[in-house]
């Protein structure tokens, strides 16, 4: 019995930290797939075939269908994640790149890259029921937790757009740096933060005064400054750290998030775009658009252990409990 | 006295100056013969840059209007040959203070000159030449256009990593050819390739049209590239004239590159990467034919004023022409790097595509080729070596 505890504590003690129950989504851009990684054995366990140019994707709130926004074919295709095939479609307007589901789980805020708007879809008609217009090439989007305001960038125009969901109309607009890529709320939904790709900085705002609280410069020793790109955003839950992706400088940096502080900076594969946390906030995973792979960060052991081989252009990812 | 105080008063009431809070912006283009494309699947192409320009303004006339500032395009065409310092007297008269110069070199520097009385700043978006960044430079001109000695740098650095260092260079007979081609052989100097053998194309220019065109020339460039081996040719031929007809025909089996084939260029149609799409897509739309080189710098030259006035949140064309040279002015030009002013010369730092002529095969700066400041001041001439003094 004792010998059986024992072993049991071992083996709690050996299991590595990676070993998880989660799967990972991953959208290959030139590929039209979705490459399906089993968090367990950390090894590729499917690929799903998609429409044309996959790039957002989102899982819907019971964690049965999972989003992806296939930009050529000018929709969204519904994989059903139990035969990992699709199975229906979205309208979404032109050319959708990125979108977020309202937390009621009913909406989808779509970014037409190629119409300067903001589409709004009602997921149980499956139809558009706004369009707002933004600026030009809209790109990332987030939707407070609390469900209240949603938020696009527009590359071009260099802005950030606040929409009012229940009105659906624009409350602001704020110029931020060059080609705004992702915006995310905090938890608490009292920041807005927003990367930009061409100045390399994310800018942390206060989501109700506007105010910008900080400015987060990245700078890395043997990088060219041009290269050092401002991408994909992670806020953790409980809004102690923030990761953000660095492009073509292959390089995540953890943030501590209360100060604004860089703590660290992972090197990872090339040209890294959008990066996901698992459901513990124990790892993060990269998609990394010229090397082909997803990188995963052991934020406990504080570095790149694994590097899993998906499609061409890995361009978005999630995670699944 | 009365009517002379009422004179100036009247003449600063012409419509630029009249609404209030319009930033305009001229686009003077000289007119020239449009020669007939070598290609059957090139377009004459009748507004070339005038339309890039016009993209530009409403690219930035979307974000103004979340700003509350206003953008106005102000076209104006004169015939190549003619001096174009009336339309500009009369531009700057308008109370115009940005000008966008789709001209030859010796034009924009008039342009210039004429601008200069007013502090109106000219945008040159079509003259490549390396004098005008150099001993010709003026405090108010900039360029968005690439120099020759950035297309040429961007074409060596490429080929040197290739490996491909033993070069035969073909120059045809315009003076642009003549200038490029030195630019190609100070480029060999600077990244260590060699110009084995250098020839001027000397036929004349027939018409690729007749319907035996290809039987003189088969047997025309075969003897014409029959010179010691050689990894890449390198063909200087600005307007178009012969460089298309060299792939597929030099006697040894060898790639072509520089003006044709191979093409080193600020800009390109197969360009889709770093949302390049989106450009392309806009422009195709609005225009229905291809973006080229000079539509782009055309564009980059009223994205840059628009973007200076939006970020520096002003309609003053001083603090406008400020911030846009300054270090904190960055423009997306969907080339995958932020592109800004040398302050030495006025030239817009940006890379270089490497074009085939159906797809892109890469960007400069290359990989590798290493610079104390910016990786992009490695093409054309660095802050050193320029021969500017405002």
């Amino acid at each position: 019995m004792h010998i059986l505890r024992a072993s049991c504590v071992l083996c709690w003690l050996m299991l590595p930290a990676m070993a998880q129950a989660e799967t990972v989504y991953v959208t290959n851009e030139q590929d039209n797939t979705v490459s399906v990684i089993d968090g367990k054995t950390l090894s590729l366990a499917a690929t799903i075939p998609v429409g044309r140019r996959p790039r957002g994707l989102v899982l819907s709130r019971d964690l049965k269908k999972l989003y992806v926004a296939v930009g050529d074919d000018n929709r969204i295709d519904i994989v059903d994640l139990e035969t990992r095939k699709v199975a229906g479609e979205i309208s979404s307007g032109s050319d959708p790149e990125f979108f977020a589901l309202h937390p009621d789980g009913q909406r989808l805020f779509i970014a037409n890259e190629d119409d300067n708007q903001v589409s709004v879809v009602d997921l149980p008609q499956n139809k558009i029921i706004q369009e707002i217009d933004v600026g030009v090439e809209p790109e990332g989007v987030g939707i407070s937790p609390d469900g209240r305001t949603a938020v696009a960038t527009s590359e071009t125009t260099s802005m950030i757009h606040l929409i009012d969901t229940q009105s659906l109309e624009l409350i602001d607009n704020i110029l931020v740096d060059t080609r705004p890529r992702v915006v995310q709320f905090s938890s608490d939904n009292k920041q807005i933060w927003v990367s930009s790709e061409l100045r390399g900085t994310v800018s942390v705002f206060d989501a109700a005064s506007r105010e910008l609280l900080a400015k987060l410069h990245f700078e890395i020793p043997g990088v060219p400054r041009e290269l050092v790109q401002a991408v994909g955003i992670q806020l953790s839950r409980d809004g102690s750290k923030a990761y953000v992706a660095l492009g073509p400088a292959n390089r995540v940096a953890e943030i501590d998030a209360k100060s604004f502080q860089v703590l660290r900076i992972y090197l990872v594969g090339q040209r890294v775009w959008h990066i996901a946390l698992s459901p513990d906030e124990k790892r993060l995973y990269t998609a990394n658009g010229n090397s082909s792979d997803v990188s995963l960060i052991d934020l406990e052991q504080q570095q790149t252990v694994k590097s899993i081989g998906v499609g061409r252009s890995p361009w978005g990812v999630v995670v699944a409990p | 006295m009365r009517i002379l105080i009422l004179l100036p008063a009247l003449l600063c009431m012409s419509p630029a100056v009249a609404q209030q809070n319009v930033l305009s912006i001229a686009v003077i283009k000289q007119d020239r013969e449009e020669a007939q494309p070598v290609s059957p699947l090139d377009d004459v192409i009748t507004d070339e840059g005038l339309a890039g320009a016009r993209l530009g303004l409403s690219d930035t006339a979307t974000t103004g209007r979340f700003t509350g500032q206003r953008f106005q395009l102000v076209e104006r065409r004169y015939k190549a040959g003619t001096d174009p310092t009336e339309i500009v007297r009369s531009a700057t008269q308008d109370g115009i203070r940005f000008i966008v110069s789709l001209a030859d070199a010796p034009e924009t520097t008039a342009i210039a000159k004429a601008a200069e009385p007013t502090d109106t700043l000219v945008l040159n978006a079509q003259a490549p030449d390396d004098s005008l960044r150099n001993e010709a430079c003026r405090r108010n001109l900039l360029h968005t256009i690439a120099s020759r000695a950035m297309i040429a740098d961007a074409l060596a650095q490429y080929l040197v990593l290739k490996h491909w260092k033993q070069w035969f260079l073909v120059v045809g007979k315009g003076s642009g050819d003549k200038l490029l081609a030195e630019a190609l052989r100070r480029s060999a100097r600077k990244f260590g390739a060699e110009i084995g053998t250098e020839k001027e194309w000397t036929f004349a220019q027939g018409n690729a049209r007749a319907d035996t065109g290809h039987v003189a020339l088969q047997t025309e460039i075969p003897s014409f590239t029959q010179v010691k081996d050689y990894d890449v040719l390198i063909v200087a031929d600005e307007t178009d004239e012969f460089g298309d007809y060299l792939d597929g025909r030099t006697a040894r089996p060898r790639p072509v590159a520089g003006t044709q084939g191979l093409k080193a260029t600020g800009w390109s149609p197969v360009s889709e990467q770093w949302g390049a799409t989106q450009l392309q897509t806009r422009f195709a739309k609005q225009t229905k034919r291809r973006m080229t080189t000079i539509d782009y710098a055309a564009w980059s030259a009223v994205r840059a004023v628009g973007e200076a006035a939006i970020r520096s949140g002003s309609q003053d064309p001083e603090r406008i022409s400020t911030y846009m040279r300054g270090p904190d002015f960055l423009l997306s030009g969907f080339k995958g790097q932020g592109q800004s002013f040398r302050p030495w010369d006025g030239q817009m730092r940006q890379p270089i595509l490497i074009a085939g002529p159906r797809l892109l095969v890469s960007v400069s700066p290359q990989p590798g080729f290493l610079h104390q400041r910016s990786e992009l001041d490695t093409l054309g001439q660095d802050k050193g070596e320029s021969r500017c003094t405002y």
